[in-house]
């Protein structure tokens, strides 16, 4: 029922892929991410050592050996950052598809339902979600859970990253709902479920994968925070909490930066590597965005 | 305009005590009796456990029926009783907690209110001319990704370790008591430059890259494509702009707060910095259980409030909001 006849939906989709193609911010972006997955998936090909082994001097600046240097007890930084980035794609990941199923699903039901009871109470849900920080209802829960694993930390922080997500999917829902095709879906009577899934979403499926993306970085860091402070999962590794391991036994001021710089950096790389590629698609994917960016 | 505040104002009250409801609930929810749990969890040298536990049997009043307990929690509340803190034991939560606020205010206002002005104003010149687009931006898009305690932790091995020219830890030197002399109040500021700092780049960095979108997006848009056409200067052009892409940045505000308000206590922890966010860190590493629940109430108080503040500059700048939150946004 769309008025776009294939032809066009084939040529605007080549138009899309010509301008990723173009783009060195989504390749330069994509290109990091793959690395360190790969990376963190092959860690024990790329290191031999694991991350508690006491691989070497104490102490040790970075080094052909220890290309990260090593800790205060010896262990290899290198190898504990390659552990540790799999901890962060994972909760990433998983935060990530929470929040953007929670943020679309409910932000589906109140642009349709746009301006009624549905609506209202699903943006009061928004605003309230929004207010509270993740950090601090996280605090409350970890002050009484005795075991916490990645599995919470993911879940935790995609049921708080949802609000956002939800605004966003609701105001394009908005605007999409009032197009003839929806209408015409509408007085046949399909179902409001098959309706949002195939007049609303399929529309939508680029900018879900945006929001997808950018949940995913927002994930990475919420996860990293957290780990940072001392609330992360209370077993494992991950980036944040190699960096709470180097503040707590303060690397800073016995000198040992590359302890708590380089995965750091490594941190700071992958967050901005996941915001050059939403950034990157958003321009390939919007012609709105690219041709200002042809005007300038 | 009435409507609108009212509206907001439900939402804020909504937000209060569903805080506090939470707040009352999660210890009762978790596996398990909270304070067997907590007396677990306690049990370091010198602390009588006795007596704690009866502190605690008097704070749950787990024996009373829910509603019994849940009254009880708004009133002592209201009447500003938030518990005695364990680890500073006697000293009552609320104290602890008046002490710690003055540190994160005059670190925080500075921080926003700075990186606010100063990242709109990069993000829009480099919209404007190419060649500080293509120089500064690579840089403020890697800082506007940067976790804010990895920049602390940048900055304090930077300036502190390696140039030694300011301190890494702490509000004061322990030599000087806080005063209101010139002395103290330049011991102050040296403490306080580095954490500020680092809150205020990453989040300079986050307004610039903002702004630099939203003006290149007026620049686009019609009204700016007929001043053009009619010969305007390119000066008056670009106070339009810039007018224009503001109003979504004094929105945005209240949506980075959350992540703001998270990066302010790792950074208070990084520089040991005693603000809300490293007494928090203290509470949680000591199990303070009361103290931890009142940093949090006082975390959405001020979330609350900031947002509030936020719809208060938004409604004076555009009387277009009252149409967003009573009609359609589209």
């Amino acid at each position: 029922m769309k008025t776009a006849g294939p032809p066009r939906v084939i040529f605007s989709r080549h138009e899309a892929v010509l301008a990723a193609f173009s783009s060195p911010k989504l390749f330069g972006g994509l290109f990091f991410i793959v690395i360190t997955l790969v990376l963190s998936i092959l860690a024990p090909l790329f290191t031999p050592y694991t991350p508690e082994q006491i691989a070497g001097p104490k102490e040790a600046p970075p080094s052909a050996a220890h290309p990260f240097g090593t800790t205060l007890f010896g262990r290899d930084i290198f190898s504990q950052t390659l552990y540790g980035l799999g901890a962060t794609f994972g909760v990433g990941f998983f935060g990530g598809l929470i929040a953007t199923l929670l943020g679309a699903g409910l932000g589906f039901l109140a642009g349709y339902y746009g301006g009624t009871l549905i609506d209202e109470l699903i943006m009061m849900a928004v605003n309230v979600f929004l207010v509270i920080p993740l950090i601090a209802v996280l605090i409350i829960i970890s002050a009484y859970l005795e075991f916490r694993g990645f599995v919470l930390e993911a879940v935790i922080v995609g049921l708080f990253n949802w609000p956002w997500a939800a605004r966003a999917v609701r105001s394009q829902t908005l605007s999409l709902k009032n197009n003839e095709y929806v209408n015409l879906s509408r007085i046949s009577a399909l179902p409001v479920r098959k309706l949002v899934w195939q007049d609303i979403a399929a529309n939508m499926f680029a900018y879900l994968i945006l929001v997808f993306i950018l949940q995913f970085s927002g994930c990475v860091l919420a996860a990293a925070t957290l780990d940072f402070i001392g609330l992360g999962p209370t077993r494992g590794l991950s980036l944040g909490m190699v960096l709470h391991e180097a503040v707590n036994w303060g690397a800073i001021n016995l000198g040992l930066w590359w302890w708590a710089i380089l995965p750091g950096a490594v941190l700071t790389a992958l967050i901005l590597s996941f915001f050059m590629v939403a950034t990157g698609l958003d321009e390939a994917l919007n012609p709105r965005l690219r041709r200002v960016r042809g005007v300038i | 305009m009435k409507r609108f505040l009212k509206k907001k104002l439900i939402i804020y009250l909504v937000t209060i005590v569903f805080a506090v409801t939470l707040n009352w609930l999660i210890p009762r929810l978790m596996p398990g009796d909270p304070i067997s749990i907590l007396l677990s969890r306690l049990g370091g040298p010198g602390t009588d456990q006795a007596q704690i536990e009866s502190f605690f049997r008097r704070s749950f009043q787990l024996d009373r029926p829910w509603y019994e307990q849940y009254l009880n929690y708004w009133k002592s509340l209201l009447t500003g009783d938030l518990g005695v803190s364990i680890y500073l034991y006697p000293k009552p939560v609320a104290a602890v907690i008046g002490d710690a606020i003055p540190y994160d205010l005059l670190l925080m206002f500075p921080a926003i209110l700075g990186s606010w002005f100063i990242g709109n104003r990069v993000g829009a010149l480099a919209a404007h001319s190419r060649k500080t687009d293509s120089r500064v931006m690579p840089l403020l898009y890697a800082l506007s990704a940067a976790p804010y305690f990895w920049l602390a932790v940048l900055l304090a091995w930077f300036f502190g370790i390696l140039l030694g020219i300011t301190p890494v830890q702490g509000a004061s030197s322990i030599f000087i008591l806080p005063s209101l002399t010139p002395a103290y109040i330049l011991d102050f500021l040296h403490h306080w430059l580095l954490p500020f700092l680092s809150l205020f780049i990453v989040m300079a960095g986050q307004w610039a890259v903002g702004m630099r979108n939203l003006v290149l997006y007026e620049r686009g848009s019609d009204y700016s494509r007929y001043l053009k056409s009619l010969g305007a200067s390119s000066k008056l052009i670009r106070r339009y702009t810039y007018r224009n892409a503001l109003l979504p940045q004094v929105s945005g505000l209240s949506i980075r707060l959350g992540q703001f308000l998270a990066g302010v206590v790792a950074t208070e922890i990084v520089f040991s910095y005693p603000g809300l966010g490293y007494l928090l860190y203290r509470a949680i590493l000591n199990q303070d259980y009361f103290l931890i629940q009142g940093c949090f109430l006082f975390i959405v108080l001020f979330m609350v409030t900031a947002n509030l503040v936020v719809d208060l500059i938004y409604m004076l700048l555009d009387p277009r909001v009252r149409m967003s939150l009573t009609g359609e946004e589209a």
